[in-house]
């Protein structure tokens, strides 16, 4: 077994493991870490397919700002304590089956595919800043610029809903 | 010439416009001046264009505005045809049109500005129409001015529309000229399948090439469209019923205009009916059947608009019968002595009419000759006219049916002379019931009897010297050679009669001493019998009298056979089909989806998770559905 | 070389975003919800890379200079890009759910219809 095999082996059991354990813990903190600790190992994963620049977006995007910001928001409506009531049993049940049901019917679809992913001497450029940044501000520069657009109106949206209302009374 | 004829229809259609959507904030002073300006406007250009027509050399001119239909192989242009025939129609209607729109200003006065503007608008939109039926070059154009003067007729006949009886006159109108118009439709596509074109040239043109059977189903479906448009027999009982318009309708468009459109058509499509001598005795037959029906009814009627609407049906008959016997010209004569007389007779009743505060039984009127001058000299000048004594222009145009009648045969002959003797003793009843003897009415009507102002009998005097006048265009041979100045401007549009028989100049003039001795003895015993009568007392009528009266229960016969059956039908379908099938049917589906939509709304529980749920479901099927598929 | 088939990620991927559909079809807690969306946002993303470098790896064995898969690691990053703007808004609206009933259960989420 190569050293990468390994690596894909260990990053996968962890990603899966957290992944449950987001799922299944019932202090919302704790799935706060749970997950980043599943972004973590994705971020592995990257780089063992040579896209050094997704998992370091990756890395400082999702697992440092998203999830420092929903952490803050748990924090900040102090919802860390199990307050959180339990579905029935029967709709978990039922939940689950469903969910492992499509697994297994997308598995089943998606099974029959002869690719494969091998790690080369001397190829992987194109994962790297340069290839990327080319390419993201010569060809993509227009849906680039309007995803700009869409952060400031997903800032003005959060700051308008965020802001108390002080004209009407809170319901 | 081209430059300024399209002005001739486009004045009327800016005079409607204006009057029509400023009717709520123009005066009427505004209107009543737009309305008659535009109309006064449009006959100074047909009196120009009618000049270069007369000139000597002119050829037909068609002047295409626009492709009106054009698709595949087929052109149908928006165009004008301006000759010899249609420029005569462009001054008939635009001379009379305009002094019958002056009268009205005075006629209509007592209605409130709006209805005022509504008045005139509808008349110009008529206006309008009438110019596009006449100043086609092809029977599309003629269609469209033909549907739009069925329009306005329905319209200004159900003007007072407070009244249901009138707007059952006004719909009884539509429906009959509906009928007529479908005949006309009909003929436009057999002439398109036939000729594949219906311009007038090319149609006529092509004329002889098709067999006459083929001829035979056009022509007589065009004169089923005549029929309807003309008032003749079996579709003529609207046009009595549509003197429920204000009279100077009547006289315009009842009397003047609209109701000639079939005349013109059928002298317009002569090339046709000339090729097709079936239908020309079609033609000939029932326009004199009309004109002797409606003369008798006509004996027996009390109602001055009503003995005139069938004087007019009567006319239009003799009219009908000239283009039977191929006498073109002198149908077309007819027409416009009697757009004279007749318009002329309309407004000498609608004065009377208006003097006697709406009152129109002859019978509570008489002795108005003193109080009414100008009036009485006019009517009698157009009974005198209508009756056909010379030197009146009626004279002359029935002279020349009834000399054409007698080339085809004695028997038409016959029959116009009865109907001729009938209209003298017919008007002169009316003309004696009204102005001679003493007066009938109520004491507070006398005491108003007033003559009507000066623009409603500037109209009359005018149209008095044209009812004197207008025959001289059409001098028979008999008195002078080369005289008749009419036919000779027809002659390249409308053929020549050839005559089977030769008089001598002596038996015509025989004959026609004839008849005007007749015609005068018809007017003294129509003197002796009504010119002192003293009580507006009817007679009880029995036996015929009573049969006329009642109009030979006409319409009586048609309720019973076509509208019961016709409305009966109707309740059902509306009872049964309407009401149980096609609502159950609607209703059905709207209680199916007000009950599915009740069993469907647990699903919108507003939880998200079984929202979300349902998704994965539904994905989940998806997948193995189409794995199933593959397999 | 060490050679590992599509599959792998393929199953890797499908695995989860299984959990998260379970997550959010289990929990009541909105902020769970809501970071099991993100989670199967990954995993797509994780299918995205992984199909772009098999597509580069085939076409590299013919051409050295070849770009192909790029496009492919940009959707990533703009599937990035508009996770943060979702996330934003999101947790807004949450925080104002939580300012208004006191409370981030979805089930009382369904008072939004009256």
């Amino acid at each position: 077994m190569h050293i990468t095999e390994i690596l894909f082996w260990i990053l996968t059991a962890l990603a899966l493991f957290s992944a449950l354990m987001v799922v299944s813990s019932d202090n919302p903190v704790h799935s706060v870490l749970w997950l980043i600790l599943v972004f973590m190992a994705i971020t592995g994963h990257y780089i063992l397919m040579n896209a050094q620049f997704l998992a370091i977006v990756n890395m400082i995007v999702y697992a440092g700002a998203i999830m420092v910001l929903f952490l803050f928001v748990i924090m900040f409506m102090n919802l860390n304590k199990d307050s959180e009531p339990q579905k029935s049993v029967w709709l978990r049940l039922a939940a689950v089956v469903s969910g492992g049901s499509l697994l297994l019917i997308l598995v089943a679809a998606l099974k029959d595919n002869g690719g494969y992913i091998n790690s080369m001497k001397g190829e992987g450029s194109i994962g790297l800043i340069k290839n990327l940044g080319n390419t993201l501000f010569t060809e993509y520069v227009v849906p680039f610029e309007i995803s700009s657009i869409l952060f400031l109106s997903a800032m003005v949206g959060a700051v308008v809903l965020g802001k108390k209302e002080s004209s009407t009374p809170a319901a | 010439m081209s430059k300024f004829v399209f002005l001739i229809p486009l004045l009327p259609f800016v005079g409607f416009l204006i009057n029509g959507l400023g009717r709520n904030f123009l005066s009427k002073t505004f209107t009543g001046i737009i309305g008659s300006g535009v109309l006064v406007a449009s006959f100074v250009l047909s009196l120009l264009a009618f000049s270069q027509v007369s000139e000597p050399g002119f050829t037909v001119q068609v002047i295409n505005l626009f492709d009106f239909i054009k698709v595949a192989g087929l052109n149908i242009p928006f165009a004008f045809q301006i000759d010899q025939l249609s420029s005569l129609f462009l001054l008939i209607i635009t001379g009379i049109g305009s002094l019958i729109h002056i009268y009205s200003i005075a006629y209509m006065h007592e209605e409130t500005p709006a209805h005022f503007a509504r008045y005139f608008a509808y008349l110009n939109l008529f206006v309008f129409s009438m110019l596009l039926l006449v100043m086609g070059a092809n029977f599309i154009v003629m269609f469209i001015g033909w549907e739009g003067v069925g329009l306005c007729s329905y319209l200004l006949i159900g003007y007072w529309f407070g009244n249901n009886s009138y707007n059952n006159a006004a719909k009884k109108a539509f429906i009959m000229n509906r009928i007529g118009d479908l005949g006309f439709l009909l003929a436009i596509f057999w002439m398109l399948s036939q000729f594949g074109s219906i311009t007038y040239a090319e149609v006529f043109a092509k004329a002889s090439t098709a067999p006459v059977t083929v001829l035979t189903g056009i022509t007589i479906l065009l004169f089923i469209g005549a029929m309807g448009k003309s008032a003749q027999i079996p579709l003529y009982t609207w046009l009595p019923d549509a003197m429920a318009g204000p009279t100077p309708v009547s006289a315009l468009i009842h009397a003047a205009t609209m109701v000639t459109a079939g005349i013109y058509m059928i002298a317009r499509s002569n090339v046709l009916y000339s090729l097709a001598p079936t239908t020309q005795h079609l033609v000939a037959i029932v326009g004199i059947a009309t004109a002797l029906l409606a003369a008798t009814i006509a004996l027996k009627q009390n109602d001055i608009k009503k003995i005139l609407a069938y004087s007019t049906v009567s006319q239009l008959g003799l009219m009908f019968m000239a283009l039977g016997v191929g006498a073109y010209t002198g149908g077309v004569f007819h027409v416009m002595t009697h757009a004279f007389f007749k318009a002329l007779l309309f407004l000498g009743a609608g004065s009377v009419i208006h003097a006697m505060h709406h009152e129109q039984d002859i019978m509570k009127m008489g002795g108005l000759r003193k109080k009414l001058p100008i009036t009485h000299i006019t009517f009698l000048i157009g009974c005198l006219a209508i009756a056909g004594l010379p030197p009146f222009s009626g004279f002359f145009s029935k002279d020349e049916i009834l000399a054409a009648a007698h080339d085809m045969h004695p028997i038409y002959y016959a029959l116009g002379v009865i109907t001729s003797l009938m209209t003298a003793f017919y008007m002169f009843r009316l003309y004696f019931l009204t102005f001679s003897g003493t007066f009938r009415g109520t004491e507070a009507q006398a005491e108003h009897l007033h003559e009507s102002p000066f623009s409603m009998t500037f109209p009359l005097i005018i149209l008095a010297l044209f009812s004197i006048a207008g025959g001289w265009v059409g001098i028979p041979a008999v008195f002078a050679e080369n005289a008749h100045k009419l036919s000779a401007f027809l002659l390249p549009v409308l053929p020549e009669r050839h005559q089977h028989h030769h008089f001598s100049h002596s038996m015509e003039l025989m004959m026609m001493g004839a008849v005007v001795l007749l015609i005068v003895v018809m007017i003294l015993i129509a003197a002796k019998k009504f010119a002192s009568v003293k009580s507006s007392e009817e007679k009880q009528l029995s036996g015929l009298g009573k049969f006329l009266a009642n109009k030979w229960y006409v319409d009586e016969f048609y309720d019973l056979v076509v509208v019961k059956p016709v409305s009966q039908l109707a309740a059902f379908l509306s009872r049964v089909v309407d009401q149980k099938i096609i609502d159950g049917l609607v209703n059905g589906v709207g209680k199916g989806v007000q009950f599915s939509a009740r069993q469907l709304r647990w699903l919108q529980s507003g939880q998200t998770g079984s929202y979300v749920l349902i998704m994965t479901v539904s994905i989940i099927l998806f997948f193995i559905f189409q794995l199933l598929w593959k397999a | 070389m060490p050679i590992i088939p599509v599959n792998y990620y393929i199953f890797l991927s499908l695995a989860l975003f299984a959990i998260g559909i379970v997550g959010v079809l289990t929990r009541r807690n909105a902020i769970i919800i809501f970071m099991c969306i993100e989670l199967m946002l990954n995993a797509v993303n994780i299918l995205l890379v992984a199909f772009s470098k098999m597509h580069h790896v085939a076409a590299y064995a013919l051409d050295k200079t070849t770009t192909v898969g790029t496009e492919a690691q940009l959707f990533v990053f703009f599937i990035m890009v508009v996770a943060a703007a979702e996330v934003t808004v999101g947790l807004a609206i949450i925080v104002m759910l939580y300012r208004n009933i006191h409370s981030v259960d979805i089930n009382f989420l369904n008072r939004l219809k009256h």
